[in-house]
C-alpha cells in the first residue's frame, strides 16, 4: 500500500459516534484514574501508531492542537500524513509547544518536564501525553490515590518511562501546573491526571 | 439508523459541530485533571439566550451519546420551563432517551439543585452556571482574580464571610456558598442552595460545570474533597426546615415554599419533584397530600 493510500484509509467509520465513544472512554478514564475503560478498535492507523492511540488522536486533535510525535513515530512518513490528513493537526516544533504528544516507546521517552507544563495562571495550557503501552498488568505496580479514586487503585503499565515514579512525584509538586497522561493499551484506555499520586511502589 | 438520520438530518448529532465538540471535550478533560480550576473555552451561540443554560447545554451536547439517558432539572423540578425545553431540545437534536427518574439517568443536567436520591458511579451531573468566578463580586477584574487563583490568595473570600458574621451574627450566604476543592482551588458550586454542598463532597458521580456566557468549564471528578469554607467558631451548616414536606412528609430534604392563596396560606414541599413523587407512590403522605394519588393524565 503506498503512502497516499495509507494516509487516507483507516479513520473512523462513523466519525460522530466513534469520536463520542472514544471521548467518553477517555473522560471516564480521566475521571477515575487507574481504571481501564475498554475500547473496541475504531481506527487503523499506519504502524507504529497503535489503533487506540490513533483513535484518541482522531477524537481530540484538530488544527487547534499542535501535536508532537516521539522519534519512532516521527520516522515513518505514513504516520505524519495519516494524522495530518485525518486530524489537520500541525506538528509542534518542540515538545513544549505541543497540546498533545503521541509516544510509541514510552520507555525511551524524554523527561516529562520537557513538555509544556502550563502556567500558574493557565495550568490548562499543558501537554497531554498519549503513551502507547502493551498492557496495564505486566509492568511495575503503581498504587494510586487522589481525586477520582475512592480509596486506592493499582495499575502496572508496561514500558513506562524511566524513573517514572520520581518524575511523577515532581509532576505532582508542580500542581496546578503539570502534564496529564493517557495510557493507550490495545484494548482500552487509562489515565493519570496530574492530581493522581503514586503512594508506594512494590517491586 | 436511517430513521434516526432523517429525524435529525438538519443538525449534526447533538446540535454542535464536531470541531466545537472536540474543543469542549478537551476543556472538560483539563477541567477533570485540575479540579476546581475554570478552563476557558470558546462558548458558542446556542438556540437559546445566555442565562438559559447554554453552558450546561454545550457540555451535555459534547458528552452525550445515543445510549445515554438524560434527565434535566430546574431547581429540582423536572416539569418547569427550563427543564422541559432543554429536555425537548436534546430529544430533538440527539434523539436520546429521557427520564425524570434520577436512578435511571446517565446524564443529569441541572440548574441549581443536586437530586435527593444519591448519585452513583457512572452518572454525570452537568451544572448550568451563571457566574463561575467565586471572587467576581469581590474583585471585578479577571486579571486580578486569575492572579488570586494562581497564587492561592483567598483571604478576600474569608473577609467576606467574616463580614457576614460581623453584620448578621452568622454566615448569611445561603446559595453559591464557596467551597475549596482538594485543598487548592476555591470554587463556586453554582447557585445551588448550600444545603447541597455536602453532596458534592466525595460524590461517586462526575460533576461538570458549564458557564456559557462567561465561557468557562470546570469539573469535580468523583471522590474529590469539596469543603465549604467556614471558621472554627462558625462552622459551616446547612439549612434546616421546621416541618417535613407537606405532600410526602420527607425530612432532611430541601423544601420550596409554595403560596396557596391570597391570605398568607403556604406550604413547604420537596424541591426535588422526582423524589417527592416516588415517596408518594410508596405511600408516604404529608399533611396536605390528597388521600389517594390522582390518576395520571
Amino acid at each position: 500500500m503506498d503512502i497516499a493510500t495509507q494516509a487516507i484509509e483507516g479513520s473512523f467509520a462513523d466519525p460522530v459516534f466513534d469520536a463520542q465513544t472514544v471521548f467518553r472512554a477517555v473522560m471516564d478514564a480521566m475521571a477515575r484514574p487507574g481504571t481501564l475503560q475498554p475500547l473496541p478498535i475504531f481506527a487503523r492507523p499506519p504502524a507504529p501508531l497503535s489503533a487506540t492511540a490513533g483513535a484518541i488522536a482522531l477524537a481530540l486533535c484538530d488544527n487547534d492542537t499542535p501535536l508532537w510525535l516521539d522519534p519512532v513515530l516521527q520516522a515513518p512518513a505514513a504516520v505524519k500524513s495519516w494524522l495530518g490528513f485525518h486530524t489537520g493537526a500541525p506538528l509542534a516544533n518542540t515538545p513544549a509547544d505541543a497540546h498533545f504528544a503521541l509516544i510509541a516507546t514510552p520507555a525511551e521517552m524524554m523527561a516529562l518536564d520537557g513538555f509544556s507544563q502550563g502556567t500558574q495562571d493557565y495550568p490548562d495550557r499543558s501537554t497531554t501525553l498519549i503513551l502507547q503501552v502493551g498492557d496495564l498488568v505486566s509492568g511495575a505496580p503503581l498504587l494510586l490515590e487522589g481525586p477520582g479514586i475512592e480509596r486506592t487503585a493499582t495499575i502496572a503499565p508496561a514500558q513506562m518511562p524511566r524513573h517514572f515514579v520520581e518524575q511523577w512525584k515532581q509532576n505532582n509538586q508542580r500542581f496546578p501546573r503539570g502534564i496529564d497522561i493517557v495510557l493507550a493499551t490495545p484494548d482500552g484506555v487509562a489515565c493519570l491526571p496530574r492530581t493522581t499520586r503514586i503512594k508506594t511502589m512494590e517491586a | 439508523m436511517t430513521a434516526q438520520a432523517t429525524d435529525i438530518a438538519t443538525y449534526n448529532f447533538a446540535y454542535l459541530d464536531e470541531q466545537t465538540k472536540r474543543m469542549i471535550r478537551r476543556a472538560i478533560l483539563k477541567g477533570i485533571a485540575i479540579p476546581g480550576y475554570q478552563v476557558p473555552f470558546a462558548s458558542r451561540e446556542m438556540p437559546m439566550p445566555y442565562g438559559w443554560g447554554t453552558g450546561g447545554v454545550q457540555v451535555t451536547a459534547s458528552i452525550i451519546g445515543p445510549d445515554d439517558v438524560l434527565k434535566v432539572i430546574d431547581q429540582g423540578a423536572d416539569d418547569t420551563t427550563n427543564a422541559v425545553s432543554i429536555r425537548a431540545f436534546f430529544k430533538k437534536v440527539a434523539n436520546v432517551a429521557v427520564t425524570t427518574e434520577t436512578a435511571k439517568a446517565t446524564i443529569i443536567q441541572t440548574r441549581h439543585r443536586i437530586p435527593e436520591y444519591p448519585l452513583t458511579t457512572g452518572q454525570v451531573l452537568v451544572y448550568q452556571v451563571p457566574i463561575p468566578e467565586p471572587l467576581r463580586f469581590l474583585e471585578p477584574r479577571e486579571t486580578e482574580t486569575r492572579k488570586m487563583h494562581a497564587l492561592e490568595e483567598y483571604g478576600l473570600m474569608h473577609v467576606k464571610l467574616y463580614e457576614d458574621i460581623a453584620r448578621h451574627g452568622r454566615i448569611a450566604t445561603t446559595y453559591a456558598y464557596p467551597v475549596k476543592v482538594e485543598g487548592r482551588y476555591v470554587m463556586d458550586p453554582s447557585p445551588t442552595p448550600k444545603f447541597d454542598n455536602p453532596k458534592m463532597h466525595r460524590s461517586p458521580a462526575l460533576q461538570l460545570f458549564g458557564a456559557g456566557r462567561e465561557k468557562r468549564i470546570y469539573a469535580l471528578p468523583p471522590f474529590t474533597d469539596v469543603v465549604s469554607l467556614d471558621f472554627e467558631d462558625h462552622p459551616f451548616e446547612v439549612q434546616t426546615f421546621d416541618q417535613p414536606c407537606a405532600l410526602c412528609a420527607a425530612e432532611n430534604v430541601y423544601l420550596d415554599e409554595v403560596i396557596l392563596d391570597d391570605h398568607g396560606g403556604h406550604m413547604f414541599v420537596c424541591s426535588d419533584t422526582d423524589h417527592c413523587e416516588k415517596r408518594r407512590a410508596e405511600g408516604h403522605r404529608g399533611h396536605l397530600a390528597p388521600e389517594t394519588m390522582e390518576p395520571a393524565q
